[in-house]
């Protein structure tokens, strides 16, 4: 029971979030400065998802700039090879490939 | 073109969009799985049932909120609680609406319900891509719906597999590390997207925010705060004059 509702809340607040917009927004006219700050979405969106999960690996060990940081590493051996391949098939691969190494690594440390 | 002519042409050009957005989509199907196995092991370890962690993925099918709601099961959380920060993590999602929406404002109901129910971070940077290609083709919205269908479908296939392996190992995929494979495709998605200065500093000052933000907002609202700085930096970048700085992102183009 106590699922139902948590599905069905869940359910509803997060169609809430996806389809007003996407259905209404387009049949106002916006003024142009909104539609240029819709711009900076997605890189803000993305970099906002990313930096803690990078940078903040584990829960309240506060800010991680070593090597012994495989979040870190494999964060930007996958900057690397995206900046370089522009193939994210590659990245996904080859980040991944890096953060367990990494991990290995530094368990062994 | 006689109109039956007109009429296979107008079918292809569909199918093509259908295809092309699966297509586009398939690399950030290849991050989605191990997200989706950890989801599903994590989901039935933290005590929800195989109904409600099918639930999660067919009803709500918002990764990182399922993810975020089946912690909080985990720990005790109220179902309020729970919701609360489903609608907090969500609220990026009606910036995508937004973003997309003008490229959608031919369509009906029949499609703008369940395009909008489908609308994920990977399929909203797929689709945001090819929305901002020159061209235009009537026929967009079948590029989405390639991509979502896609996203959709291997999803739930693989929250299955992952309850299945959850039941057998417990959750040591968590502790392997696979839920990694979510950010990694998230820089994946991110790197291209900085072609300027203003895309740059819009997502060098969400990051930053979103550090600092981190342990001091709860239920997640960090993330919608810095998204809101972000854009709110890039937007100002984007004010200012530009220069040439930056050629190594240039190139990225």
């Amino acid at each position: 029971m106590n699922e139902v509702v948590m599905i069905g809340g869940m359910m509803l607040v997060t169609f809430g979030m996806r389809y007003p917009t996407l259905a209404l927004v387009g049949k106002l006219n916006l003024p142009p400065q909104v539609l240029r700050a819709l711009k900076f979405v997605p890189p803000a969106v993305l970099a906002a998802i990313i930096a803690p999960a990078v940078f903040l690996p584990q829960e309240d060990a506060g800010l991680q700039l070593a090597l012994s940081n495989a979040h870190l590493l494999g964060g930007l051996a996958a900057v690397l090879m995206m900046r370089y391949t522009k193939n994210l098939l590659l990245t996904i691969v080859f980040g991944m490939a890096a953060f367990w190494l990494a991990q290995w690594l530094i368990s062994l440390a | 073109m006689t109109a039956v002519a007109q009429q296979s042409f107008n079918v292809s050009k569909r199918r093509d969009e259908f295809l092309a957005g699966m297509r586009d989509t398939i690399p950030f199907i290849v991050g989605a799985i191990p997200f989706a196995l950890i989801f599903g092991a994590f989901s039935i370890t933290n005590g929800i049932s195989v109904t409600g962690t099918m639930g999660l993925s067919s009803i709500v099918f918002a990764g990182s909120a399922q993810f975020i709601a089946s912690e909080l099961v985990g720990r005790g959380a109220s179902t309020a609680v729970i919701i609360l920060t489903t609608f907090i993590v969500n609220a990026r999602h009606a910036l995508y609406g937004a973003t997309l929406s003008h490229h959608l404002k031919h369509l009906s109901q029949l499609w703008l319900v369940p395009l909008g129910f489908w609308l994920t971070d990977e399929t909203f940077v797929v689709v945001a891509t090819r929305f901002e290609r020159a061209g235009e083709s009537p026929y967009k919205h079948w590029y989405f719906f390639g991509s979502a269908i896609l996203m959709y479908i291997n999803w739930n296939v693989m929250t299955f597999i992952g309850i299945n392996i959850g039941r057998t190992f417990g959750d040591r995929l968590t502790a392997l590390g696979f839920d990694f494979a979510m950010i990694v495709t998230f820089i994946g998605m991110l790197v291209p997207l900085l072609k300027n200065r203003p895309l740059l500093m819009s997502a060098v000052a969400a990051g930053t925010s979103a550090i600092a933000l981190h342990d001091v907002l709860d239920n997640q609202l960090w993330l919608i705060v810095a998204a809101f700085i972000g854009i709110a930096a890039g937007y100002v970048a984007d004010s200012l004059p530009d220069d040439a700085l930056l050629g190594w992102l240039e190139e990225t183009r």
